[in-house]
Order: C-alpha cells, then structure tokens, then sequence
C-alpha cells in the first residue's frame, strides 16, 4: 500500500495522459484532437516536473542558508523548453485546421473523408 | 497542507480534462484547455518549480487559448453529436495507462533524494553553477549558459513553426482537389496579388476605389 502512494504523483499524471490519449484517438474534430493533444503535452510535462522535485527542497533560486536543498533544476529547463515548442506545435495544428475549414467546409474527420472518397472518380 | 493543496489541485486537474473531452460547445472546452493549463502551473509552484510555472500559465494557458480562440472563430464553435464512449480508443488508452502504472512500480519514490535523477548532471548544475555562472536563479543558469545550445534549437523550432503558420494562413485558398477556387474573372485579376486569410479579401479593394472616386 506504502508502494502505491510514494507514486501518486505518477499515477495521476498516467491518468491525465491516457484521458489526452483518449480524446486525441475518439473525437472526431480536429480542434478537440489539438485540444487532447494539449492535455496530453502538460500531462508529459508533470511528469518530468514531479521527478525534479526533493523531499524538503525548495525552489532552486540561491538562498543565504548554506545548507539548504535545492529541486533539481534540470528537468526544469527542459521542460520550459518543451512548453514553448509545444505550443509552436499547436498554433501550426490549428493553421492547419484553418485551411481544412476553407477546403473542405468542414473540421469533422469522418466528414472530410467522406468527402475524399467522393472525389475518387 | 501540501497535502492538501495536491488533492484539490489534482483531482481538480483530472476533471478538467474529462470535461475537455466530454463537452461539445467548443468554446467552452477551449477555455477550459486554459483553466487545464493554470491548475497544472499552480501544481508546478507546488513542485518547487516556479519558473516552469510561469512559462506554463503565460504561454500554456495564455497564447495556447487565444489562437483556439482565434481558430474557433474561423471555423465552428459546436461540435457533431458522436457517442461518448468509442470503444477501439478506450480500449488502446487503457491499456496503455495499465503498462505505465505497472512501469510506475520501478521508479524511484516521489521526493526521493537519492534517485538517479539527483545524483548525475544535476546535482553537477547545482554544486557549481554559483561559482561558474554566479546568476542566482539556478534555472536561469542552465538554461541560458550549459544548455544554450537547447534554447538555440528551440528558438529554431519556433521560428520554423512561425514560417509554417504564414505560409499556410497566406496561401491563396484552394478547394479540396488542391487546386485553386475558380472565382468570376473580375474578382479572379483582383484576388490574385492578395493574400487572404478568410477567403474574402475584397473589401479593403472597394473602400480603396471609393476613396478614388471621392478625391
């Protein structure tokens, strides 16, 4: 029991993933799939977040104290670096949608591909 | 209190995303992309990880939501009705959470000092960026001086994403064979040498030939 609740901190970021998993694979419009893709995105990074994370640590910003703990500032960085490449990543998902929208009236995936389908001569 | 505040804050998290799922007017699931947002920041404050909060609520729950926004405007705001349980994804997410909780057992503990997490790179960061950078902000240190080379890609990912986002909004529309929408011939001539986002771009072309007329 002691086991499974050293791990929240993982088990409710799985969840979180698995809930951006799941709307990305079962919604058919694609704002709603970018929108599962963004859950899924902070989920991933929670994930790194809570493994830089020590027992009694603080933020890692220098303090007077000499022995203080410090958080692990590495995941930290690579995670500020995800966030804003991620969000690059949506904002070309969503220009993509856009143009969808023009070309096909529509941003129902089902739809759309109906619509290929009928082009097939 | 921590403990507290987790609890609130994390099954506050996991409703949200639900509910992203779950609604169909899409305005309110882009807001509450953004509320999804800032719950996560407020648990990275508690984390000890104030600077990747900040970044998370200007730009996860700020920019993020304003170009769905801006996305929802130019497309549709409600989505088709569709059964709320697919069971082929509910299937392939389960198991996938399944395999990561069991893969959940071998990781250290959560806090825990002596992980492997703690003791390579990072407790190298930690011991001599004062002395060699002397930037109080840790993360500041490594992000800007021993890990400049990953803000230099990432700087190039996001200008490529930027040229990406241009070139397709500036494009002139195209009908879904691919080619290019057959307009009446006047409209055609005027059209060409402009770039339109939402297809229309005539307007400003009147108002200009007005002001002709009227000077």
């Amino acid at each position: 029991m002691n086991e499974l609740i050293a791990h929240y901190n993982h088990q409710i970021v799985i969840v979180l993933m698995c809930l951006g998993i799941y709307v990305i694979m079962a919604r058919d419009n694609l704002v709603k799939k970018i929108m599962g893709l963004n859950v899924f995105q902070a989920a991933v990074i929670l994930l790194y977040v809570t493994m830089g994370r020590v027992d009694g640590g603080t933020a890692a910003i220098l303090v007077d104290d000499p022995g203080a703990t410090y958080s692990n500032p590495l995941p930290h960085v690579l995670m500020l670096t995800a966030i804003v490449v991620g969000v690059a990543t949506t904002a070309l998902g969503l220009a993509l949608v856009v143009r969808i929208q023009e070309a096909f009236g529509t941003i129902e995936d089902g739809e759309i591909q109906a619509l290929e389908e009928q082009q097939v001569p | 209190m921590t403990g507290l505040i987790d609890i609130v804050v994390l099954s506050l998290l996991v409703v949200t995303a639900v509910m992203v799922g779950q609604l169909r007017n899409l305005f309110a699931a882009a807001m509450l992309t953004g509320m999804y947002s800032l719950l996560s920041a407020v648990w990275m404050v508690v984390l000890d990880a104030p600077d990747v909060a900040y970044t998370e609520a200007a730009v996860g729950a700020g920019i993020s939501t304003v170009l769905m926004l801006a996305t929802l405007s130019l497309t549709t705001e409600e989505e088709r009705e569709a059964s709320l349980i697919e069971p082929g994804p509910l299937f392939v997410a389960l198991i996938t959470g399944a395999v990561l909780l069991y893969a959940t057992l071998d990781m250290p503990r959560f806090g825990d000092p002596s992980s492997p997490i703690h003791t390579h790179v990072g407790a190298m960061y930690l011991e001599r960026a004062p002395h060699e950078i002397g930037v109080p902000n840790l993360i500041t240190a490594v992000l800007a001086s021993y890990r400049g080379y990953d803000t230099l890609g990432e700087t190039t990912v996001v200008f490529t994403a930027a040229v990406g986002v241009l070139a397709l909004l500036t494009a002139p529309p195209l009908d879904r064979r691919g080619l290019p929408f057959r307009r009446t011939a006047s409209l055609d001539t005027s059209m060409a040498s402009q770039s339109t986002l939402g297809g229309d771009g005539s307007l400003p072309q009147t108002s200009l030939a007005d002001d002709e007329v009227a000077t």
